[in-house]
């Protein structure tokens, strides 16, 4: 039979604010454990929450760069469930009135772009950190983490396979940075994923029953786990079976997902309004004045980079995926205005495949976007041709200085002095008197052996088109 | 409305409260006795009417985002019933 896969995406992104959601303590990654927890955090009686501004502010900055609507009024509920990292028994968050009401985002697979819906998104406090292999008899609780504020970003079932929940979750991932709301930090777990699977015969319209996978946390292991849980319905369903709505964790190191039964159990979270908080009140004038204050979103990016830089959609859609990539575009633009094109592929091309080879994100390059740019503009004013570019880009890459120190230690610079060329040019003539023949005799491709022969003597410094045109006044 | 035994044995247990036989008995009696008089407001027309969040008319301050609260860990920690390595410990959880 054939299956179609339904996807949903559950993403909490970590908002980057200074304090908590509800208390004023810190929320600096990788602190002394329970350093960053006060009374509030730990539920202690008597204390109350009271809402942070700025966590606010980054939901509706999010709501504005999805087009979605939103909930002027919205009210904070309490989830209640029992778990050694929720000190208060409950977890505080937005059920029937979030912040953020429905709104989509495109996605691209391949030369196809698809629409996403967005559900929901709404404000909640990230619980503690259990710590289960510190003690043997003991689970370690570390609330620094308790009262973080998160975006619970909600999507449709719009996605039909792993590969389009992977690009939904890197867009998500993208804007975010780019609005300045999340640090997309998978690693220390700023930016989360749980995944809804289920699958259904193909032309059904009624959802098969679904499965949540949970603790993914790198896009490589997204689509591996969809993959993983897709499979594991077929075998169940083509063998008669039936799927069970339960919550299942993925292991990246044994490459499984494995029920979690102690999750079911508590699965009634009896959500009320929390009497600690009044509802919240969005006004207009706010609305505006973050609007105002939106940055230049990445679609709207990707549209001036075609537009005004003449680059082509697939370059475009590169660059601006990633605000770090664009940001470190922009900065070499800066000096090189005129060699856009020319930076892109540099770009996409040599950096990228260097930054692949040794596993470096761009934040972390060896070389600078200041130095590409400069060796760029080496290139855009006939200082060095584009092959020698390779080696001085190796050398900057193996730290050893600017672009134009390591063009002038090395003697790199194209010889553009006519004479020098001619000398050479001269030379090479007088001992290949046979390819010479031949070009007389009509053959023009054997031009090409004399512009290989003026680059060797040269050492690669001459300049290509000078060469040309001199081999075309003295042969022809 | 009206709550069976079995729905309150699942309530307790949510609330993770172990009841006796007796306990469950008057429990379910006197749970339905309050929903039966909350089910008086059955009776009002509330169609139009927006949900109460809250009783209080007033809407939610907020807080600016500034760092005040020192590290107390210390003092937390002294009435914890059991900590380690900073941690507070608990009864083994698997997943």
């Amino acid at each position: 039979m054939e299956w179609e896969t339904v996807i949903g995406l559950e993403i909490h992104a970590q908002l980057n604010t200074k304090s908590k959601i509800f208390s004023s303590a810190s929320t600096k990654f990788g602190q002394a454990p329970n350093s960053q927890a006060c009374a509030v955090d730990l539920g202690l009686p008597g204390v109350l929450p009271v809402l942070n501004v700025e966590a606010v502010n980054k939901a509706i900055k999010f709501g504005l760069a999805v087009n979605a609507h939103i909930n002027q009024r919205n009210i904070f509920d309490r989830k209640n469930y029992f778990y050694p990292d929720l000190p208060k028994g409950y977890q505080i968050s937005q059920m029937d009135l979030p912040i953020v009401g429905e709104g989509e985002i495109e996605i691209k697979i391949g030369d196809e772009t698809k629409v996403i819906g967005v559900t929901r998104a709404h404000l909640e406090e990230d619980a503690g950190k259990s710590v289960h292999d510190m003690f043997n008899e003991y689970t370690a609780i570390d609330l620094n983490r308790a009262g973080t504020p998160l975006l619970e970003i909600v999507s449709e079932p719009d996605m039909r396979s792993a590969k389009e929940a992977v690009a939904y979750a890197k867009k998500i991932h993208a804007l975010v940075q780019y609005i300045g709301i999340c640090d997309g930090n998978m690693q220390e777990g700023s930016f989360r994923c749980d995944a809804n699977v289920s699958i259904r015969p193909m032309g059904q319209e009624e959802l098969g029953t679904r499965a949540e996978l949970k603790n993914i946390n790198s896009f490589k292991f997204i689509e591996r786990a969809i993959n993983l849980e897709i499979e594991r319905q077929q075998d169940i369903l083509e063998e008669g079976g039936k799927i069970v709505q339960e919550t299942r964790l993925y292991d990246a190191v044994k490459h499984e997902t494995r029920s979690m039964r102690s999750k079911e159990e508590a699965n009634d979270y009896r959500y009320f309004p929390d009497p600690d908080l009044l509802p919240v009140e969005i006004t207009d004038e706010l609305i505006e004045s973050i609007k105002a204050s939106l940055p230049e979103l990445p679609v709207e990016k990707k549209a001036r980079f075609i537009a005004e830089l003449g680059l082509n959609e697939y370059d475009a859609d590169v660059l601006t995926s990633q605000k770090s990539l664009a940001d470190y575009f922009e900065i070499m633009l800066k000096d090189n205005e005129k060699n856009a094109k020319l930076c892109a592929n540099w770009v996409m091309g040599e950096l990228s495949a260097s930054l692949n080879k040794y596993q470096l994100d761009i934040e972390n390059s060896p070389i600078s976007a200041n130095n590409l740019s400069q060796l760029i503009a080496r290139i855009g004013d006939d200082t060095i041709s584009g092959k020698i570019a390779k080696d001085v880009f190796k050398a900057m890459w193996d730290g050893e200085g600017s672009a134009d120190a390591i063009i002038e230690s090395k003697g790199l610079k194209q010889v553009t002095d006519t004479g020098a060329i001619e000398a050479i040019i001269d030379e090479i003539i007088a001992n290949n008197t046979p390819q010479v023949e031949q070009f007389k005799s009509g053959n023009e491709k054997i031009l090409g052996f004399f512009v290989g022969q003026a680059m060797k003597a040269s050492q690669g410094k001459a300049n290509p088109k000078l060469i040309n045109q001199l081999l075309r006044e003295k042969l022809g | 409305m009206s709550l069976s035994e079995q729905e309150v044995t699942q309530i307790a247990y949510l609330a993770r409260l172990s009841l006796s036989e007796t306990e469950l008995k008057d429990n379910t009696k006197d749970l339905n006795a309050i929903l039966g008089l909350a089910e008086q407001l059955g009776a009002i027309e509330t169609d139009g009417i927006e949900p109460m969040a809250h009783p209080l008319h007033m809407t939610q301050r907020l807080r600016a985002d500034v760092v005040t609260e020192e590290d107390h860990s210390e003092l937390f920690q002294s009435i914890a019933p059991k900590i380690g390595n900073k941690h507070y410990l608990v009864p083994t959880v698997i997943e």
